[in-house]
């Protein structure tokens, strides 16, 4: 019989050492392969997205196509907020993950009093209108063309932004695993076990006396905030910010590299985009017209072999060995 | 003595239809109350009332002398409303252990922490188990709930509800869809329930409902027909008219 879920009252929240691997292999690349840096703190930013997106998605059950709202709003906060304002990182990183939670907050209060399909749908209408909002406000976003050369000041005012990307991808390395604690704190804690609850049986939730929907809008704007940090780092690092950061095609792109890692597992929130940046850089290249279509069979076949995704298959897999050992 | 749970007048109509009509419903501290009817007597729907699902369309609903008519769900569950579904409504994917869990932790006002993973709260834990382990279930806490038997998923069900630590409990059917075999055991889990809760229970099996229940109330077509001992309302001709004639016609 199939054990029950990691998370709940009886599963022990230490860490296992397993769980150190992704910073091992991003502390390599600082080490072993630097040129690598700019690309890392790409994959750590897209990173800390799904990882947001995983905290609604597989744990509370909220199927979204919008969570690029909240990222591009984070992004373009960032970036208005620096040539604007000031460029210190750390109060527009703050800025911005208000801004976003703020968001997340009050869209969520609207959105979240529906579910399934009409859910789905205002998802997908607040990342347009973003998106359109963007576009339009030239005078502020740049329109089409974004904001370049965003002046940011070194961090703290000691630790500048290098042409290497040394310093931008240990600014990510930090900001991404302070909110991968987070967010595995949250998960493990009672709050999460009921997160769980509510994705199971609201009906239920609501007959053991919980307040589904504040809990529910608490986990959203919390993944909002997380992704407005996950934009703001991605303009802080690059220096630029475009209406790439929006839409619903980034968001679709990001629930397909969830559902490849595998939802539900935090570490899915990994795999996936490193899978998926991978295989779109490699595809590209073999063939340049075709690339996607290499994506949709991938996703084909996990959803239909492997529901838990790549980590789901390693499980599996795991699983059968110890079972062979005893 | 103040009743556990009381409506007064309560009415609830979906446009022409009336489902309930004017009910007037007592249940004392501690009473083993069974309501019963033909199907479509609105039995489900009194529920949904007074749990809050549905909101009546004219009377009131009292909870300990309280008026709560107005009140949410999970407002009337603080405040010692508790309920079985008819129909198994479990967090299937959830172990069986966390099933319990999440109501013991909403009661106990620790269900929304954030920051000591649910493991370190013991308490939580433990009162699970152990009430787990009161209706036979101490095996099974580490399972997923779907993976369990009916049976005792309808146990689970009644297990989630108690750890709630009602005033008083609503029992939708309770024996639904369980083997007859199987069935026993939840009567003997309905037998030993804590004396000082109020129970009000839905049940189509008249062996159950007569052998647990010491007062009855018939309710046909959204209004109380009427109200007795199992020994009265055996003997009503109204009674056997309404309800047992109805199942000779199906029969």
């Amino acid at each position: 019989m199939a054990a029950a879920s990691a998370i709940g009252y009886a599963s022990s929240a230490r860490l296992r050492p397993i769980e150190l691997l992704p910073w091992a292999l991003a502390l390599a690349v600082f080490f072993f392969a630097p040129t690598y840096q700019p690309l890392a703190a790409y994959v750590l930013i897209i990173i800390l997205f799904a990882l947001s997106l995983d905290l609604i998605v597989g744990y509370g059950g909220i199927v979204t196509l919008g969570h690029s709202a909240y990222f591009g709003l984070g992004a373009y906060v960032a970036g208005v907020f620096a040539v604007r304002v000031t460029g210190d990182p750390l109060i527009g990183l703050a800025v911005a993950a208000a801004g976003a939670g703020l968001f997340g907050l009050v869209t969520g209060a609207v959105i979240l009093r529906t579910h399934g399909l009409a859910l789905l749908m205002l998802t997908l209408a607040i990342t347009s209108i973003v998106l359109e909002v963007a576009n339009k406000w030239t005078t502020v976003t740049g329109g089409a063309d974004g904001l370049h050369s965003v002046p940011i000041q070194p961090i703290l005012g000691y630790f500048r932004f290098d042409m290497f990307g040394r310093t931008a991808f240990v600014y990510c390395l930090i900001v991404v695993a302070l909110c991968w604690w987070l967010v595995r704190t949250i998960v493990y804690s009672p709050f999460g076990v009921s997160l769980a609850g509510t994705r199971e049986n609201d009906v239920r939730m609501a007959a053991v006396g919980a307040p589904v929907y504040r809990r529910r809008l608490l986990a959203y704007t919390i993944s909002c905030t997380l992704a407005g940090i996950a934009g703001a780092l991605l303009t802080q690092t690059t220096q630029f910010v475009g209406l790439s950061v929006l839409g619903f095609e980034l968001s679709g792109e990001l629930l397909v590299m969830l559902v490849l890692g595998g939802v539900r597992r935090i570490y899915g929130a990994f795999v996936g985009p490193v899978v998926f940046l991978v295989a779109k850089d490699y595809l590209a290249k073999q063939f340049p017209e075709y690339w996607y279509l290499g994506i949709g069979i991938l996703l084909i076949v996990i959803v239909m072999f492997a529901r838990g995704g790549i980590l789901g298959i390693l499980d599996g897999v795991l699983d059968r060995l110890r079972r062979g050992r005893r | 003595m103040t009743p556990a749970l009381e409506t007064r007048a309560l009415c609830k109509s979906f446009g022409a239809l009336t489902v309930a009509e004017r009910i007037d419903f007592v249940l004392p501290p501690g009473a083993r109350h069974a309501l019963i009817g033909p199907n479509g007597a609105g039995k489900t729907t009194f529920i949904n009332m007074l749990t809050g699902r549905l909101k009546p369309s004219s009377g009131r609903i009292l909870l300990g002398g309280e008026d709560v008519t107005a009140l949410a769900p999970d407002a009337r569950v603080k405040r010692g409303l508790g309920r079985t579904f008819q129909i198994n409504t479990l967090f299937r994917e959830l172990s069986v252990l966390d099933n319990v869990a999440l109501g013991v932790a909403e009661r106990r006002g620790v269900a929304g922490r954030l920051w000591r993973p649910a493991s370190a709260y013991r308490e939580v834990r433990e009162e699970s188990l152990e009430l787990l382990a009161s209706l036979g279930l101490a095996g099974d806490a580490a399972l997923r709930t779907a993976d369990l038997p009916y049976g005792k998923q309808r146990l689970v069900e009644i297990a989630i509800a108690l750890g709630l630590r009602p005033k008083v409990l609503l029992l939708d059917e309770p024996a639904a869809g369980v083997p007859s075999v199987e069935s026993e055991r939840i009567f003997e889990v309905l037998d030993r329930l804590p004396r000082e809760i109020a129970i009000l229970i839905i049940e189509h099996d008249m062996d159950l409902v007569f052998r647990f229940a010491r007062r009855i109330t018939v309710l046909v077509q959204g209004e109380v027909l009427c109200e007795g001992t199992p020994a009265e309302i055996a003997a009503d001709r109204r009674v056997h008219e309404v309800y047992l004639g109805e199942r000779h016609g199906h029969a």
